[in-house]
């Protein structure tokens, strides 16, 4: 297969990846920098790494983050989820159209004004702002990609085996959690990690919507790099960057997983 | 009609006007919008009966079976079973299992839990349920297969087990839905007539929908053919074959000759002359009027070949041969008439070479006798 791999082909796609990947790589690189200076290499260390560990407030933002993401992806998988098989299953509901249409907005809407019309609402019901704020408004933003994950894997989905379910003496309710919950799972666990790693990375909704004392990672690295780059910043950020990646992996690899075992069960069907 | 041939066993509770109907539907009607699935049908099945609902695709008799599984509400008319109505009873309170065209096998289970599924929501208790799985497998011969997963299973496999599953529960009434449109032809004509022992073993009632009439007339002790929501007939596979009530019946269930023509003289001895001046001698023309338009309907194999005309022949039409099917069992001559019809003519080659053997393009007459033929009215 060398033969099809042209010079130009070659060229394209490491100039495609430098773009996407050289400033990542760059921090990644200076978070084992031993010097402070961000700009000059003077060999290998962790130090930053245990320096991180010990700035409370770096610590801190980290721990408000997990909890915030933790949270709001649980949530916003049941709220997502509940939203996605009503849309797929009631076809023929008044107003079907208007709710997609609604419940996907979010996913173009502009991050400053989902941010600020919260912060309104928060402002207008006199909601005091602070970690529930945050996790609200995380909620609002992620579960419309749940709703997306889920549906799209809902829409080839049996609706007989629902409906076996139900003739074998299964409650609906029954019916849903014993049969279709279990076989959507991976689409359903997909969405709740695609939430949770939008949470732990979300500045800009979080910067508007927080309060006193729930001050989430990104928030505090933003206010952190203003003052200066430091290489404790690299070294947090790296970890983030490790986190996001294994998740985004974990929930395509559990999606493609699902969708092979679906395309071998139609072949041998 | 009880002199065309016998039914498979002395069952006939539908004959007997005291035997009282299991399931009955009431001028049920179904509308999606503004398609009408089922019209104003009423139907009546009877316990243990094997019974079969055969129609092409969008003739509603899916509808009709999910309407008694409970999936679907009747928009007008009643349905009862066991002289209970079934209105506002959902699937899961109705005592009918359905079997699923798609086998609708639950893919995260085992084929054990797949058949535990029914008996679990009964909350019946766990070793009964060991017992009625191990039961159940053993029925449908899968016990080395307990522990798979449906998709490390064939397709005859997974019938099998859609097959137990829904009838673990022992229900009164058990609905198939194409129960062997996904088998191969060989494997389909073998379950055939397992289902049809299983079904007298066990005493069930089962309703069966099929498009395929070879599988509705083998399986079922009555077949009701329907086209666009609505029965035409209900009777025994030989009445429906023999005595179909009408064109579409007579050309939905094998193949069949039909000549056009008006009733010339009726009762025991009727004539019917078509068109081009024919004039059929008929033993019995029904409740046809003199002067009515009506439909003599022969089936291929009521019709001889031959190269002369029979001497003895009540009616004989002579053509050319023009297409010839050799079947293997049987052969099937296209003779074209004169006036440029086909009629269809079948015989059994039971004899291995014929010395004088009709070909292509000879000439040739095809003769029925007077009671050959039904004759139809629409």
């Amino acid at each position: 297969m060398a033969g099809t791999w042209g010079r130009f082909n070659v060229v394209a796609l490491a100039l495609g990846f430098a773009f996407l990947y050289l400033p990542i790589v760059l921090l990644v690189i200076y978070s084992f920098n031993e010097s402070r200076l961000v700009t000059v290499w003077a060999g290998f260390s962790t130090k930053w790494y245990v320096a991180m560990l010990n700035n409370r407030g770096l610590m801190d933002a980290a721990w408000v983050t997990a909890r915030v993401a933790f949270l709001s992806a649980t949530i916003a998988t049941v709220f997502g989820t509940m939203a996605a098989v009503a849309l797929t299953r009631y076809t023929r509901f008044r107003g079907r159209l208007l709710f997609s249409g609604i419940v996907f907005a979010p996913l173009v809407m502009p991050e400053v004004i989902t941010g600020l019309s919260l912060l309104l609402l928060f402002v207008a019901i006199n909601f005091d702002r602070g970690f529930a704020t945050v996790t609200i408004a995380h909620i609002t933003f992620s579960m419309c990609f749940v709703a997306v994950v889920v549906q799209s894997r809902l829409i080839t989905f049996d609706k007989s085996l629902e409906e076996a379910a139900l003739d074998l003496g299964a409650t609906p309710v029954k019916a849903f959690f014993q049969v279709t919950l279990p076989v959507i799972l991976p689409a359903v666990i997909a969405g709740w990690m695609l939430a949770f790693t939008l949470s732990l990375d979300d500045l800009v909704i979080a910067s508007f919507t927080s309060g006193p004392g729930a001050t989430t990672l990104p928030m505090k690295i933003y206010s952190q790099v203003r003052l200066g780059v430091t290489p404790e910043i690299n070294a947090v950020s790296t970890v983030l960057i490790g986190v996001v990646t294994v998740g985004v992996i974990v929930a395509s690899l559990v999606n493609k997983r699902q969708e092979v075992l679906r395309q071998r069960e139609a072949e041998i069907g | 009609m009880a002199s065309l041939g016998s039914t498979r066993r002395t069952f006939a509770p539908w004959a007997d006007p005291a035997a009282k109907p299991y399931i009955r539907f009431e001028n049920v009607t179904k509308r999606f919008g503004d398609f009408t699935a089922v019209d104003d049908l009423s139907l009546t099945i009877y316990e243990r009966e094997f019974f079969a609902l055969l129609g092409a695709s969008g003739c509603g008799k899916t509808t009709l079976l999910r309407m008694l599984g409970g999936f679907e509400q009747p928009t007008s008319g009643r349905i009862f079973l066991d002289g209970q109505d079934m209105k506002g009873i959902p699937p899961y309170r109705r005592p009918v299992n359905m079997m699923f065209q798609s086998y609708a096998l639950f893919p995260h289970m085992t084929v054990e839990a797949n058949i535990a599924f029914g008996l679990k929501q009964d909350g019946m208790p766990k070793p009964q349920i060991a017992e009625r799985v191990g039961q159940m497998l053993k029925l449908v011969k899968l016990e080395q297969f307990a522990k798979r997963k449906p998709q490390q299973l064939s397709g005859g496999q997974r019938q099998r087990v859609a097959l137990a599953r829904s009838l673990a529960k022992r229900p009164k009434v058990l609905l198939l839905d194409e129960p062997l449109a996904a088998l191969d032809k060989k494997l389909r004509e073998e379950t055939q007539f397992e289902l049809v022992d299983l079904q007298y073993e066990l005493g069930l009632t089962f309703i069966v929908v099929t498009h395929d009439q070879e599988e509705a007339m083998t399986m079922a002790d009555r077949i009701a053919i329907m086209d666009k929501g609505k029965v035409l007939q209900v009777a025994t596979p030989a009445e429906v074959y023999e005595a179909p009530s009408c064109r579409f019946v007579a050309d939905f269930v094998g193949s069949i000759n039909t000549f056009e023509g008006s009733v010339t003289k009726t009762g025991s001895a009727a004539r019917i002359r078509d068109r081009s001046g024919t004039e059929f001698r008929v033993a019995d023309a029904g409740e046809a009027a003199a002067g009515d338009t009506v439909w003599l309907a022969v089936r291929p194999e009521k019709l001889s070949i031959s190269r002369e005309r029979p001497a003895d022949a009540a009616n004989a039409l002579d053509g050319e041969i023009w297409d010839i099917a050799y079947l293997g069992d049987m052969t099937v001559y296209n003779v074209k008439l004169d006036d440029g019809r086909i009629v269809k003519a079948s015989t059994i080659n039971s004899i291995r070479r014929l010395e004088d053997a009709l070909t292509w393009h000879d000439r040739a007459w095809v003769s029925f006798s007077a009671d050959a033929g039904v004759v139809l009215t629409r």
